[in-house]
């Protein structure tokens, strides 16, 4: 018996070995044949400064560059606005029905959710002036797979007049996102982009690099050289939260910043609070990082229950965090990852169906709530959930607040 | 090391022999595992066998440690429910958009919580029972409707806010100057600990073991074994909807509460030495495999091994520690207090 | 919910004559019959091509994990793992190939290796530690989540657009994927039809000391069904890497093990082993891939999807598991009774129901 078991747990050994040496080799040359395909517009450009394979340094500067920028458009709708638009004109995609597909990757997180009535609310108001006849949606409930099959369904169905897709994994969609153009339906991708550029216009605010950038200079500005900080991710893999992380490490290396660790929390607010408790009762940590705003308020609160002073935190423009930071008067930023984009699919849609021109790349401005702002933001947003995203840009739209408040 | 305060940490061996040769089972892995991680995490950090981090360390445990106590009932009893962890986020999700922040509505929310609990676990073991459906695929299937329920009723994230109140029991405690702050979670954790004992060693515990030993056997002998059952599944989601205010208490309300909290459920249950399929393993040692996987957790963190790895570590421990109570269990009984087999088949 | 309102009319009228696969099939009818009316009365066609190859499309992917999930469950295992091999193999898959047409057959070979092997370590610690398969399992799937969240920072690899064809064309109306998983499937039915090893499986389910008494290598046969469900799955990370074009990790967090064991249970496959088949279980993917075709056709909100979906599974088995107990009470003499304690071997009692059209009677097997 005893015999048997040290085969087996020869074999366990031999298996995982074999794993490792048959993936090794490949994963690593083709990671960055992979990267250069990830950055259409950068195209060739090799990642040069950090060691890190989702850094790509002409990206990170274009982005942190873009954040100074004058976008065009009007000041009082940013999901109208564009940096630098390059026009395309979309008189050939002229349609002659109005009904607009949408396939969504899932809205299984509250900043889905938040942008997903949003939309809603947006496809009502042209809805009531006939601009959209009927609005389909499918949900692959965060399965690529499904998301595929989905569009797949859009563009066999055949009477579909645009395509929105958001994706649910950038270079996951990308063959399914050729095909959709290839039947020659006008295709709008927005939020997560895919390695194509056949769509007609990719709609998405300033990016990760500038998101990550935000908060870490923030940090940097804030806290005193040889401050501690904590960085809580959500989770690995996933582009748009890597390029936050990517940028904030970058800005922590030029920087006389210790960072202490960087830890996957699920975005779960018991598994922050806990991480966080025990980094506590190992040390002082002053400053937190975070590439997304879920469970910041956790974070905090595990401050509090340890008895320790709040740290430099950095949130995001989520309302229950917002709120947590007025009332402790702690130093912080909420980088916004602009939920208002959830308009702008809608708006390009009926444009491009009007033959009016379209940003080929139509990025959206992206500004983070700094204490100056704060209040004004939270004023605007009384009386909506502590879930809720403030930079959603809804408020004029017929169905406000009710909409967002009842969900 | 000396001072050891916390009632797992005393006494170590000595305590984990003693529970074994009291309740046996193939459950001696657990304590000995549980001692030896204790003592590592003493050793690279020393500051954590303090009093207070302790205490934050138990705050953080009792959740966990109340939802093994629940599926322990259900898989001693032949059973097992994976809708625990949906059920756990259910609760949060319904105690914020209920209680909305005001204080008064707090106990009867929590009543309300109760009932939906109750509820739940009814649904789970009857239909497992009366329309005989395995409970894989009886709690499967719970899982899907409360997940999509809860979410459909809310709108996809959760609404409204917890009461200061509420989150007492998870959050808050007694202000004391040794251990800064004696959390209600640790007098919570020891009401269930003591009730789920007295249970074991109550009529209804046996028959809860015979029913998961030996379904034909029970049922000759008197047993209803499906209200038994039954019974099981409610303890299971009352628990669950306990863990939830603990947990909604501890750490907040996000979209993210409860999920895979079913799969470390069983694992930690599993890790006690107790069998999936019934009749073997005690309450205790379950109770010692939900403090095992949250030392683990712990320990991975007091090591700064990088977050990535932590799942195959995990993996790989929890494969090695069943092979060898296995190892232990089919072993024939020798005379040694701390590996007799069948010790607690009650029939 | 359709389901059950088909199923349960007809059950009584045609219990006795009807085994479990006919009834599948039945409850597929029946999802296609009331789906078809359903969207009818929106103004739309659900048996109009695009429709079919949309949920033929659907179905592929979770046609292979299920097949293999069939083998396993069928001998009173499960596979936990088998979203995490997935996700592996589309990563091994896309790595090896790397655009390269030439190197598809290697990158196939390698998944099937890599994958195989991992089949066999569940196995291995199934049968000689004596780890519960839930544990071992879930365990082995933790270790792989481990390897690839350390290895892969997200999607890598590349799959020439030869075998991307795999993901995309079609036969006509059915989807290549489509095709290739129903050829597995009728692979997979007379494996278990024709061959001993096969044979023994449903030995080895009905009830392990039986089996083993009667001479049939238990251990083996275990191993073998886990070898077949991790090489199963692992040709479904190679579809996904087909269809994405490249690996993805993330594929893991999509819950096909879950998936796939309510696919085969929903095809009338006994949880406890012994009892059912393959052919069942392409009937329980194919409700559920026609359930998620019709759920989008009339927009049917996301979680509420998942209500019904929880409570279509429970409802089916709850169907299948009074149809076989009804039947066990008229032979209650001759047999033992299926409930928890059996998990364990302890009922030796329990030949497979040798009434059902694709199981075969236990014990027979050492001899053929």
């Amino acid at each position: 018996m005893r015999k048997l078991r040290v085969l087996s747990a020869g074999a366990v050994t031999a298996v995982l070995a074999l794993t490792a040496c048959t993936t090794d080799e490949p994963a690593d040359t083709t990671d960055e044949v992979d990267q250069a395909a990830e950055q259409p517009d950068d195209g060739g450009q090799s990642s040069e400064g950090s060691g890190d394979e989702w850094f790509v340094q002409a990206e990170y500067e274009k982005q942190l560059a873009q954040r100074d920028k004058e976008p065009e458009g009007p000041a009082d709708k940013p999901w109208l606005q564009a940096i630098d638009p390059e026009y395309v004109e979309t008189a050939e995609y002229a349609q002659d029905g109005n009904t607009l597909c949408f396939s969504n990757a899932s809205v299984a997180n509250p900043w889905r959710v938040t942008g997903w009535i949003t939309m809603q609310q947006q496809v009502q108001v042209y809805k009531d002036s006939g601009d959209i006849g009927e609005f389909r949606v499918s949900d692959a409930g965060g399965d690529d797979n499904k998301q595929i099959s989905d569009i797949q369904a859009f563009v066999d169905a055949g009477d579909c007049n645009a395509i929105i897709i958001s994706p649910s994994t950038t270079a996951t969609l990308t063959p399914a996102v050729e095909a959709a153009c290839q039947s020659g339906v006008p295709v709008i991708v927005f939020d997560r982009g895919v390695n194509t550029d056949c769509m007609v216009t990719f709609i998405h605010p300033i990016g990760g690099y500038a998101y990550g950038a935000d908060g870490a200079e923030f940090l940097v500005e804030n806290l005193e050289p040889g401050s501690k900080v904590l960085a809580l991710r959500i989770l690995p893999g996933v582009d748009v939260l890597e390029h936050r992380w990517a940028a904030a490490q970058e800005i922590f290396a030029d920087s006389d910043l210790e960072i202490l660790g960087n830890e996957f929390t699920e975005g779960d607010a018991a598994t922050i609070k806990d991480t966080v408790t025990q980094y506590l009762q190992r040390g002082e940590v002053d400053g937190i990082w975070m590439d997304a705003g879920d469970g910041a308020v956790a974070a905090v609160e595990a401050f509090e229950d340890t008895g320790n002073d709040y740290p430099v935190m950095v949130g995001e423009d989520e309302l229950g965090f917002m709120r947590k930071w007025k009332e402790t008067g702690m130093t912080a930023i909420a980088p916004a990852y602009s939920n208002f984009q959830w308009r702008t699919p809608i708006e390009a849609a009926v444009k491009i169906w009007n033959g009016e021109k379209v940003p080929s790349e139509w990025v959206l401005p992206q500004e983070p709530i700094t204490e100056e702002d704060r209040d004004e933001y939270l004023d605007r947003n009384e009386g909506m959930p502590d879930l809720h995203y403030a930079k959603f840009g809804g408020e004029d739209l017929p169905g406000f607040p009710e909409a967002w408040q009842d969900r | 090391m000396t001072q050891t305060p916390a009632p797992q940490r005393q006494g170590g061996n000595r305590a984990a022999g003693l529970l074994a040769a009291l309740f046996g089972g193939g459950s001696a892995t657990v304590f000995a595992l549980l001692v030896v991680i204790f003592a590592v995490i003493a050793v690279v950090n020393p500051g954590f066998m303090e009093p207070p981090s302790l205490m934050a360390f138990i705050k953080n445990a009792a959740p966990l440690v109340i939802l093994a106590v629940g599926q322990y009932f259900v898989i001693v009893a032949g059973e097992l429910d994976l809708s625990v962890g949906s059920l756990v986020g259910a609760q949060v999700v319904i105690a914020a958009a209920l209680i909305d922040g005001e204080e008064s509505r707090t106990v009867p929310v929590m009543l309300l919580m109760l009932a939906f609990g109750i509820v739940v676990g009814l649904v789970n073991g009857l239909i497992t029972t009366l329309l005989k459906v395995h409970s894989l695929i009886t709690t499967l299937g719970m899982m899907l409707v409360l997940y999509g329920a809860i979410r459909l009723w809310t709108g996809g994230s959760p609404t409204g806010a917890l009461s200061e109140g509420f989150r007492q029991a998870g959050r808050g405690g007694i202000e004391m100057s040794v251990v800064r702050l004696l959390p209600w979670a640790l007098f919570i954790l020891v009401a269930v600990v003591i009730a789920a004992v007295v249970l074991m060693r109550s009529p209804y515990g046996r028959t809860l073991i015979a029913a998961g030993d030996n379904e034909k056997a029970a049922a000759f002998s008197g047993v209803r074994v499906w209200q038994v059952r039954t019974a099981a599944f409610v303890l299971s989601s009352v628990l669950a909807s306990l863990a939830g205010v603990l947990i909604g208490g501890y750490a907040g309300v996000t979209a993210q509460v409860g999920d895979g909290l079913e799969f470390t459920a069983i694992t930690a249950v599993v890790l006690g030495g107790v069998v999936l399929g019934g009749g073997r393993g005690t309450v205790v040692a379950a109770m010692a495999g939900a403090l095992t996987v949250e030392a683990l957790f712990t320990l991975f963190n007091q090591l700064s091994l990088p977050s990535t790895i932590r799942p195959a570590v995990q993996g790989v421990i929890i494969i090695a520690a069943v092979a060898y109570a296995a190892r232990e269990r089919s072993r024939p009984a020798v005379p040694a207090t701390d590996a007799r087999p069948d010790e607690t088949t009650g029939s | 919910m359709s389901t059950t309102v088909t199923t349960q009319t007809a059950t009584p009228v045609r219990r006795r004559r009807l085994g479990s696969t006919e009834l599948v099939y039945l409850a597929l009818l029946g999802v296609v019959i009331i789906g078809a009316v359903l969207v009818g009365i929106r103004g739309d066609n659900l048996l109009s091509t695009a429709n079919t190859v949309d949920m033929l499309t659907r179905s592929s992917l979770l046609g292979f994990v299920a097949l293999g999930q069939t083998f396993v469950i069928l001998c009173r295992s499960l596979d936990l793992s088998v979203g995490y091999v997935m996700a592996l193999s589309s990563l091994i898959g896309a790595t090896t190939m790397a655009g390269d047409a030439a190197r598809i057959p290697l990158g196939i070979a390698v998944v099937v290796l890599v994958a195989g092997a991992i089949g066999l370590a569940n196995g291995l610690i199934i049968t000689l530690l004596k780890v519960n398969p839930f544990i071992t399992t879930l365990g082995m799937g933790l270790i792989i989540k481990g390897y690839l969240d350390t290895q892969y920072k997200g999607p890598a690899g590349e799959v020439p657009s030869v075998f991307q064809q795999f993901g995309y064309s079609r036969i006509g109306p059915v989807p290549l994927s489509a095709a290739v998983m129903l050829i597995a499937v009728v692979a997979g039915i007379l494996y278990l039809r024709k061959t001993r090893t096969g044979y023994h499986m449903y030995a080895v389910g009905g009830s392990d000391d039986v089996a083993r008494l009667s001479g049939i290598r238990t251990g083996r046969v275990m191993i073998i069904s886990h070898v077949l469900c991790s090489i199963a799955a692992g040709v479904a990370g190679l579809l996904i890497a087909a269809r994405f074009g490249t690996g993805s990790a993330l594929v893991y967090d999509s819950g096909y093990e879950l998936d796939s064991i309510a696919a085969v249970v929903l095809g009338g496959t006994f949880l406890m082993g012994g009892r059912g088949g393959v052919a069942g279980t392409l009937a329980g993917v194919l409700i559920l891939a026609e359930l998620d075709t019709i759920f989008n056709i009339l927009q049917v909100d996301p979680f509420f999807k998942d209500v019904l979906r929880g409570v279509v599974i429970i409802a089916a088995v709850a169907i299948y598991a009074r149809r076989y107990h009804d039947r066990q009470a008229t032979r209650v003499r001759f047999r033992g009774n299926g409930g928890g304690g059996e998990r364990r071997g302890r009922d030796p009692g329990a030949p497979p129901d040798s009434a059902d059209d694709e199981s075969v009677p236990a014990g027979h097997g050492g001899g053929r």
